[in-house]
């Protein structure tokens, strides 16, 4: 079986444990001074990777594991993150603040990445929890050419280059098998992100990071949708606490309940 | 019931990790590996798994202490006592009536009983006050009829002081749980007594401030309670203590008066600062009725690391270390015995972040304004303790939900061991170099004294050491398997001896409540005693066949307590 090259792109959001408030222009959500880390779907393909290799469960073995972000300066924090992780090498591809890509931008400079690094095996996230697209895993794929199997709760080598990927449908669950080169995405209950340890960040700083441009991969940041508008979700109207019973039973009556 | 149901906080948090489970909505939920966001899942339910905390098992404090005798002298609650209850409280969910109705007995349990069902009492009256003038009303009345009562907050004290020994009347708290008035520009919260911390601190945080008191029972105990009891917690290092925050106080006294010292500037040199003595005083001086309170601005950005140590020797250049290099910016400093942590994975079964078992491991947080100057300071820490072998392992929070992971491992050791059975708890403050040997000794002593093992004929389970180390604050902990008077013999007055020949404190941050009155004097010359019990008479005089009215039976009926404590 061939080694594994695999390629994982990572994408630096909103902290998933803070509440995104929408901004004032009501065209997105408020991101300046809010936390950020890596996407959490991201941070599980970056997982499955380094475990790939330690638990050595495919048989070629693992070659290289490279991350990739595009976004702004402060995306190598992520990717130093990953590597911090296990990852081998990062490259960081600066894309301004605000000047978001789209999921087919994305794809299309993934898929030069992929032919650039030789890259047989590539492990997404099946969404970012920022726009929430799941798109960008499919459109690569296509690109590429290569099976695609989504939604990943485990991944499994076997000979020839074969590849089982199970995935949770509803009511049970489905096993794909494909052959390498394929692109996979990943979903909860793949695996569980480990802590970096102390020693792993010192030399996860020494670790090579390519710092690239769009130019580079000849993409241009081109926008095809328009945000038209974001808003909050509703209110809740919350519930309404009485007294007693006798409060209770008024309210009932109130509301022309009794 | 409500005083005692949300008691997990913590633990719910530990039941996740990494980024499994955290909600977009605030709070982390306790939700099976999976992501909230974008999945609808159900929540696992953890806390419903683990078995509600039977009050009815627990042991009452007249059986456990026999010692203690109900003083004959206070009046026998009766039904016209009741009806002035009532009359006074008015609505009918502020008054929970075990005297003329015999079906009560369950809804009454949970105020009987304590937090780590250690201590209970044969209370019959839960009075739910909702304002200052109802606690002054039920004061004065109890004051005139001599009726003894406990004050009561979110009951997650640690010694019990929160519930009654014999038949006291409850005055719980919780129905006064107002935020009163917030000042943006100054930072001063004005709250009723019974507001949770948790409430108060998510009302802060909406408005770019943070509570200075942070603490494992913040979802269920209140602004009162830890102003009664003092409470120290997770940040003093960096907030300092409730002494310096507090600004002013409203009290009801034992007769009924109302004490309006409910300042709401930092300065008033106007005499003695009298509102200094409700801080502490666990319930014996007044009730405290609203508390006004300094709030510092909230941290914009966070660090927590996490550290697996060699040596106690280790984990105190740690401190000096982090000291050095964040100055300002360090916010806490815990350290935790491997014991303690074993205990937490056991009741969590969660994974341990470091890949090896260490003796030590220590929690460092920063909190600043700027994340940049932050994370410079504190990789230059780190670079430093690994490089000088100080620190064996350790790991970095990558995310908010990696740093309450990691706190739980802290804040969860309390309720895991509640999990486990009885616990001996010793709240301590010893000079820094010889903390830890208090833990070494008295588990060297009950492993003597053949009470330490593996097998249920032990009923020690573990001897464990943890605590505020930033503060020189250690929490000596036994483990048990049940409560056994061969355990507290052995224990008792042996660590309080201990700490006296280092001039240490037999009560850091929870108080003397029922476990510690009698040993005052460990920590408390005869003259500091005697001060004390005259403070005490003037909030609340004792003449003729008056009955001293606040603090109870562990302050007012045992002979031994009256000789030697705060009467
Ligand atoms: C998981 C856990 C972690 C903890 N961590 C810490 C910690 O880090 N640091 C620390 O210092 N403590 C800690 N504690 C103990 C701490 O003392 C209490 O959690 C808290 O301060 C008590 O508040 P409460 O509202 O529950 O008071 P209660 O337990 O109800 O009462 C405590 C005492 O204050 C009196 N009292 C309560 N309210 C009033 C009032 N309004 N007026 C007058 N008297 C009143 C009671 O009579 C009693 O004597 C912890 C407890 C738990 C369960």
């Amino acid at each position: 079986m061939s080694a594994l090259r695999i390629l994982v792109p990572v994408k630096r959001v909103i902290d998933y444990a803070v509440k995104p408030r929408v901004n004032k222009a009501q065209t997105g959500v408020e991101t300046a001074g809010v936390k950020h880390s890596m996407n959490p779907f991201d941070e599980l393909s970056v997982e499955e990777s380094v475990r790939i290799r330690e638990k050595k469960s495919a048989p070629g073995g693992v070659e290289d594991i490279t991350v990739i972000s595009a976004g702004p300066t402060k995306a190598q924090d992520i990717l130093r993150t990953a590597m911090a992780m296990g990852a081998d090498r990062a490259i960081h591809v600066e894309v301004k603040e605000g000047e978001d890509l789209e999921p087919l931008s994305v794809a299309k400079l993934l898929k030069v990445a992929a032919e650039q690094h030789k890259s047989n095996l590539v492990i997404l996230g099946k969404q970012s929890i920022d726009d929430d697209a799941n798109q960008t895993g499919q459109m690569l794929a296509g690109l590429l050419g290569w099976p695609q199997a989504t939604q990943a709760s485990k991944v499994e080598f076997g000979e020839n280059d074969s590849v089982s990927v199970t995935r949770e449908v509803d009511g049970g669950s489905e096993t794909l098998r494909a052959k390498l080169p394929m692109v996979i995405t990943t979903d909860l209950r793949l695996n569980e992100p480990r802590y970096a340890s102390l020693p792993n960040i010192m030399k996860a700083k020494k670790k090579p990071m390519e710092k690239k441009t769009l130019a580079d991969f000849g993409i241009t940041a081109e926008r095809r949708l328009k945000v038209v508008k974001v808003t909050e979700p509703p209110v809740r109207q919350g519930g309404g606490k009485v007294e007693d019973v006798d409060g209770l039973v008024s309210k009932l009556k109130e509301l022309g309940a009794i | 019931m409500a005083s005692r149901c949300t008691r997990a906080p913590a633990l719910a948090r530990l039941a996740t990790r990494g980024p499994t489970a955290a909600t977009r909505l605030g709070r982390v939920q306790p939700l099976p590996r999976s992501h909230a966001r974008c999945l609808s899942t159900t929540r696992s339910g953890w806390l419903h798994q683990t078995a509600p905390r039977q009050a009815a098992q627990v042991k009452f404090s007249s059986e456990t202490y026999p010692e203690l005798k109900r003083d004959s002298r206070y009046s026998q609650l009766r039904q016209e006592h009741v009806a002035y209850f009532k009359g006074v409280l008015g609505s009918e969910s502020a008054i929970i009536d075990g005297v003329t109705n015999d079906n009560a007995a369950d809804d009454i349990e949970p105020f009987n009983a304590d937090w780590m069902r250690k201590y209970r009492g044969h209370c019959k009256l839960v009075l739910k006050p909702g304002s200052t003038a109802e606690v002054s009303s039920i004061l004065s009345y109890c004051n005139k009829h001599g009726l003894a009562v406990v004050p009561q907050g979110g009951n997650t004290g640690l010694v019990g002081g929160s519930v009654p020994v014999f038949d006291e009347i409850v005055i719980n708290m919780s129905r006064m749980s107002q935020i009163i008035e917030f000042d943006q520009v100054s930072g001063t919260l004005v709250a009723e007594a019974g507001c949770i911390l948790e409430v108060a601190d998510q009302f802060l945080a909406s408005k770019g401030y943070i509570f200075p008191l942070d603490l494992g029972a913040k979802g269920s105990c209140q602004i009162g309670g830890n102003l009664s009891t003092n409470a120290g917690g997770l940040r003093l290092l960096r907030y300092g203590s409730l002494h310096g925050t507090v600004l002013g106080i409203e009290a009801v006294l034992p007769d009924g008066t109302v004490v309006d010292d409910l300042g709401k500037l930092r300065k008033n040199n106007t005499g003695y600062d009298l509102k200094q003595l409700f801080i502490g005083a666990e319930g014996t001086l007044g009730i405290i009725t609203k508390v006004s309170i300094q709030c510092p601005q909230r941290p914009k950005a966070q660090n927590v690391a996490f550290f697996g140590i060699e040596s106690y020797e280790k984990a105190q250049q740690a401190f000096r270390e982090a000291k050095g290099h964040l100055s300002e910016i360090l916010s806490a400093f815990e350290l935790m015995d491997g014991g303690s942590q074993e205990l937490v994975r056991s009741v969590t079964k969660n994974k341990k972040p470091l890949e090896g078992d260490y003796p030590f491991y220590c929690l460092v947080e920063t909190s600043g304004s700027n994340a940049e100057h932050d994370s410079e300071k504190l990789s230059a820490f780190l670079e430093d303790v690994m490089e000088k072998g100080i620190v064996a392992d350790g790991t970095l929070a990558e995310n908010e939900t990696q740093i309450k992971a990691l706190w739980a491992w802290r804040e969860g050791i309390t309720e895991s061991l509640g999990h486990l059975g009885g616990t001996y708890k010793y709240d301590v403050s010893i000079p820094l170099a010889e903390m830890y040997q208090l833990v070494e000794d008295t588990r060297a002593r009950v492993d003597a004294a053949g009470l330490l093992g593996e097998t249920d004929e032990h009923p020690v389970r573990a001897v464990v050491g943890y605590g505020h180390m930033g503060d020189s604050n250690l929490h000596l902990n036994i483990s048990t398997r049940r409560f056994d008077k061969r355990v507290e013999q052995c224990l008792e007055p042996f660590v309080y001896e201990w700490i006296q020949e280092r001039q240490g404190s037999i009560s850091a941050e929870h108080g003397l409540g029922l476990q510690k009155k009698k040993y005052i004097h460990y920590s408390r010359s005869e003259t500091m005693v005697q001060l004390m019990r005259s403070v005490k008479s003037s909030f609340d005089p004792v003449s003729g066949h008056q009955l001293s009215l606040l603090h109870r039976y562990p302050y007012t009926s045992c002979a031994e307590v009256m000789i030697t404590g705060i009467h």
